[in-house]
Order: structure tokens, then sequence, then C-alpha cells
């Protein structure tokens, strides 16, 4: 790999400017870093990427595990890999971990989805994997259709890529469909962005376990890949799903990553029984110390598809809640999502409101009939709630921020 | 004090898998919930897209869309617009938020011209415009129109997430004066339309879940007197969000003094 003295000194300045800007305006510093590598080394991407065989993670929820899942099988399998494992997803989060990497081998690298059409070639990427698409900042990122849109017109242009795609989600289907596509059968979570056909514009039907257009016929593809339960079925063989981590959604990242890994030439039994070994993904489910003996499992939920997954875990549990909303330019800066997620699941637990607006998730509870403590810090906030297990349910800077200060501790 | 109901209010939903991408559901938990702690009966009736909308609804919400979504819902408001007005003549209210405002007005006109028919429930069109408002939207709502028993409410906050940019006809009202934000968009620093027991308005947060006044007052169009409720927790989100908009109002109108400055 030769990577020019511009393309090192672009990261290098790329990475001042990110810390500065963190430093003067609270900013995530992510942009302007990206722009500074861009402007010093255009060609840095294409540089760095030299001698990897480059996968991209995209999606809604869910890209930062499923890349470490991908990332943890490969290196299993005693595969050299190079990783964002932060989920720094951004051209200034790419550049520097490639800038890093150890040698030639396989690159797998989490992409935003706005980013994604951006970074296909110069990074010369020869298989994505495409999870879901739904509401998500829509103050800074917009409505989904126009994601999925771009992510199809990427795909228009580049026929011979590989992608691993969800079957079940009909944004992504639609986006994936002009690809070279194997299919994988998720299951139907979140619908509500998916109300109309995104090829006709008709009202889709769904059934329990497919969803069709019965104007124009666009519809759920046929695969017998399927995650089934807690088995992938994958070429006719069924695979179980050991984790570690909790909940549905991790099994359908799990799915996704170990079709992917069988892709790039794993045994997925192996990849599959590899993934237990993962307990953290930078600083989710990680445990915060609530200095009582007491400890939380912190859990990221930034959207009502992200939230409601989580929600289906916790009401079954005997939990403490604390639930930690900010709305920085990072988490989007319109809660309103608070309403589209059926916080009434919550009746009956110890619940918190916390976070910079942590009246409005007051209010929400308030309608929810949910009984709350109000408090800004969800430390806090968690220690304050009785019981012996607390969950903190955070947005993503309050998660950030939690990350930042109490790490990985498992 | 009117007659209490004995039948239960019923709070319309309209096509919310269509019009609810910014929280929509939440005006119809918020009616539903305010009326039921009252002791009314109150049930939430949701009405699928491709159903037609009946007229025995007392509150029909539409709610804000994408735009193919905001077509489909389109077309269902008017086959059923005979029905909606039908409700409305009978004392029915209708609150239309963002994409669900420009659809209860006569059109709405794209950036590349195309024309989505609206029911033309109020005298408003609305045109596609750039930028985007979004941000903190804080309006003084019009107290020269009658609100009933309880006068006008408090200044409404909301968030505002659209491209539209609405006119409203001559002589019709606005909801309120800009105060902070875009609103209507138009030049005329209005926000909304208020009509008889008809209010569309670009605020989100949910509108209703950021503004309990305003909850209150279109109960109170349907049921009558109400007793008040204990509304603290519901004043300090309002008391909140009122500071982080008039804050970045003051701010923006520094800003705005600097550049002209310079």
């Amino acid at each position: 790999m030769t990577v020019s003295k511009r393309t090192r000194l672009g990261v290098a300045a790329g990475r001042l400017a990110g810390a500065l800007s963190r430093t003067l305006t609270r900013g995530q510093g992510a942009t302007i870093s990206g722009r500074v590598i861009n402007k010093i080394a255009p060609n840095a991407l294409e540089e760095l990427a030299d001698g990897q065989r480059v996968t991209l993670v995209s999606a809604t929820n869910g890209k930062t595990t499923t890349t470490r899942f991908l990332a943890t099988a490969l290196t299993t399998a005693g595969r050299t890999v190079t990783t964002n494992s932060t989920g720094a997803n951004l051209t200034s989060g790419i550049a520097p971990t490639l800038a890093g990497a150890a040698g030639p081998g396989d690159a797998v690298l989490e992409v935003d989805e706005r980013v994604l059409p951006r970074v296909i070639d110069p990074l010369g990427a020869e298989l994505l994997v495409l999870g879901n698409l739904s509401r998500d900042q829509l103050d800074r990122y917009g409505e989904v259709h126009a994601v999925s849109e771009s992510w199809r017109t990427t795909m228009q242009s580049h026929p011979g890529v590989a992608v691993i795609a969800n079957a079940s989600d009909p944004h992504v289907v639609w986006a994936a469909t002009p690809g070279k596509v194997t299919w994988v059968a998720l299951g139907l979570g979140w619908r509500s962005d998916a109300a109309t056909c995104p090829e006709c514009g008709a009202l889709l039907t769904w059934s329990t376990d497919r969803f069709d257009c019965p104007k124009c016929g666009f519809a759920q593809p046929a695969t017998d890949n399927i995650l089934d339960g807690d088995t992938l079925v994958l070429d006719g063989a069924r695979i179980p799903l050991d984790l570690a981590l909790p909940g549905r959604w991790n099994l359908a990242n799990a799915a996704l990553a170990v079709t992917a890994a069988a892709h790039l030439g794993i045994d997925p039994v192996h990849a599959a029984t590899s993934l237990k070994t993962v307990t953290s993904v930078a600083g989710r489910y990680m445990h915060v110390p609530l200095g009582d003996g007491r400890s939380a499992r912190v859990l990221l939920a930034k959207n009502p598809a992200g939230w409601t997954e989580v929600l289906r875990f916790l009401h079954r549990r005997d939990t403490a809640v604390v639930i930690a909303v900010n709305a920085r330019v990072a988490d989007g800066k319109d809660p309103s999502w608070l309403w589209d997620v059926p916080y009434e699941l919550l009746r009956g637990h110890e619940t918190a409101a916390a976070g910079d607006r942590r009246l409005d998730v007051a209010v929400r509870l308030r309608y929810a009939e949910v009984d709350h403590e109000i408090e800004r810090d969800p430390v806090a906030a968690a220690r304050e709630l009785e019981g012996d297990e607390v969950h903190i349910v955070a947005s993503y800077t309050q998660f950030s921020a939690l990350y930042r200060k109490y790490g990985d501790t498992t | 004090m009117s007659a209490v109901r004995d039948s239960a209010v019923r709070i319309g939903l309209i096509y919310p898998e269509l019009l609810g991408t910014y929280g929509d559901r939440g005006n119809a938990i918020v009616l539903v919930q305010r009326t039921r702690w009252r002791g009314i009966p109150a049930e939430l009736v949701e009405v699928d897209a491709g159903e037609p909308i009946p007229d025995s609804l007392d509150v029909y919400i539409f709610g804000g869309g994408e735009d193919d979504p905001m077509e489909m819902a389109g077309a269902g408001m008017r086959e059923s617009k005979a029905s909606i007005e039908r409700a409305h003549a009978n004392g029915a209210v209708v609150l239309a938020v963002c994409g669900g405002y420009q659809l209860i007005g006569h059109r709405y006109i794209a950036a590349d011209g195309e024309i989505l028919e609206g029911i033309g429930l109020v005298d408003v069109e609305t045109r596609a415009g750039s930028p985007r408002l979004i941000g903190e939207l804080v309006a003084s709502p019009n107290d020269d129109v009658n609100w009933g028993e309880f006068g006008p409410p408090r200044a409404l906050t909301g968030f505002e997430n659209h491209g539209g940019r609405t006119t409203l006809g001559e002589g019709v009202a606005p909801l309120g004066k800009v105060l902070a934000g875009g609103g209507n968009g138009d030049g005329s620093k209005t926000e909304g339309v208020l009509a008889e027991r008809i209010i569309g308005t670009y605020l989100h947060g949910p509108v209703l879940a950021r503004n309990a006044e305003l909850a209150d007052r279109i109960i109170a169009w349907v049921a009558g007197s109400i007793p008040p409720l204990e509304a603290t927790l519901e004043q300090s989100l309002r008391a909140d969000r009122l500071d982080a908009a008039m804050v970045r109002g003051v701010h923006r109108w520094w800003r705005d003094r600097m550049l002209a400055r310079g």
C-alpha cells in the first residue's frame, strides 16, 4: 500500500480541524474534518483503500453492530481486518481508519447512509451490506424516500457491486434491486415509513411475513435465506445464532453479518459461533456503575424504529428504565418522534426521564400514563430508580457522553 | 355549563400511515387523554389509508407526510370531501398539521409546477419554496377571532420542518403571528390558519403536546365546558421551549444586524 505524503497530511489536518471544531463550537467536528481531508488530499480514500477488499455496511439502525459482527467473523477466521470500530462513519472517520490499517486485507467499514453513494467509487467497494431504512433526524437528513432513492441511483450505476440486503424492508429492496443482490429476509419490524410503494406510490399491502404492491407488482423478493427466530437459514443450512448481545434486532444484525461473511468465503457456522465473543460494541450494552452496588446497562436508541425494538425487549423484563434524550444536531433537533414510540409498554416499570429534553420525554410519559422521575443526568436518574436491573436507553449524544465518560467496561 | 355528552368523543386520526411522519399520532393521544382525564369518554378512531373518511367523527386530525404518501392522502381526502364538510358543518373540529394543512387548502404547487389538489376547506394555497424552514417556531395566537369561552391560548410553540409557502386568501385569519421561525413563510409573518373550528398549522412537536391550552380549546369546541387540569409539567415544557426559541430569535436578530452592518 502506497500512501502519499499529501494523503497523510490531509488525514492529519482533518483530524486537527475536527478536534478544533469540537473544542471551539461543541460540534461533532466530522463535517469540517471530512472537508479538510478532501481539500488537501482529494484522492485520500482511493490511496488508503488500495490493497483492501472493501465491504461497506449501511442502515439506519444496527450498522455499527453489524460491522463489528462481520469484522469479528473475519478476524476469527484469521483474516487481516481494518474496521471503524467506534462508529466513525463519515469520510472523516473512514480515512483515518484506513490510514491505520495493519496491511492489505479486508476493510469492513460502517458508512453513514447519506455518505454511502459518495464513497463506493473512491473506496472501490466490492460488497455492500444494507440493513434497513427508517425515519431518523428528519430536520437534518430529510425524509426516508430521499435516502432510498440515492441508494437506488447508486446501484443502477454500479451493477457489478455485490450486495447483501434485507428482503423485508421495502426501502432497502427498492434501493438494492438494480444490484447483484443476495437477499436475506430479516422479518418485518417497523413499517411506518413504508406505507406506499417506493416504485409507484400505491399503498403497499402487508401480511405477517411479506409486503406487496397490488398495482405495479413490486414485492418482497423471494429468498430461502431467512431469519427464523434465533436461527439463520442460509443456502439450505440452519445456523443457530447464539449471541451475548440482547434483542431481536441483534439477531437481525447477526444474520446480515453471517450472510456477508459467507459471501466473503467464511464458513457461516464458524462465523455465527464467533459472534458470541461480542459483548459490547463501542459502548452499546456497556455497564455503568451506579455507585450503590448496582450497574445500569446502556442501550442506544435514536429513532422510533430502534426504540420500538428496544421496548419489545424491555417490557418483558423486570427492569427499571431511564429514557435519556437530547435533541442536538447529531440527534436531530426535533424529538417529536417520541410520539411514534409505544411508551405505554413501560407502565408498571420504574421509569425516569433524563437528558436535555427530559421535559418532552416526561410529557410523553404522562400521556402514556407511565409514572416517572425527572432528572437531567441519566446516571443520577438511574440511581433514583428501584430494582436490581436498570437500563439507560439513550439518544445519540446522550449515549456518546456516557461512552466518553465510562468507556467500555465489558 | 353545557350538557355533558353521554356518547364518547370520537377523535379521528386520518391516514396515520400516510400522514404521520412527525409524531402526528401524538395529537390524537393528547386529545383522547385530556378528554378522558376529565371524565368524558373518548375514543381514538384510526381511518386507514384507502378507507373512506366517515362523517361521524368529532375531531379530524390530518398530519404531515412525505411526497408520495401525501399524494395518496390527498386523493383519499378529495374522495371523502363531502363527508368531511358535512361533519364540520355539524360541529366537528379539523386539526391539520404541515402536509395536512396544505391538503385542507385549495392546492399544493410543487417545485416542478405539478399541482396536488387539496379539499379547499380553507381558502389557502401553498407553493413549494426554498429553503426548507426547519427549527423552533413560536407564534402569538390571533386574538381577533372568537376562541370561545377560554379566549385565545398563550404563545404557541412547536418545531417546523417544511418547504411550503402558504398564502391565505383575502380576509382569512391566520392562527397567529410569527415571533420566531418561519410559519406560513410567504413574507406575511403569519403562521397557520384559523377558521370556525378549523386549525391549520406548521407547528409540530406534536403541537397539542407542546400546547395543552390549544388542546383544551379543541376539546371544549366538541365537548362543551370542561374543568381545568393540573398542568405543571406541560407548562414547564412550554417555558423551556419558549426560552430555547426566543434565545435563538434574539441571536438571529443580532446576527442579522451584524450582517446588515457589514
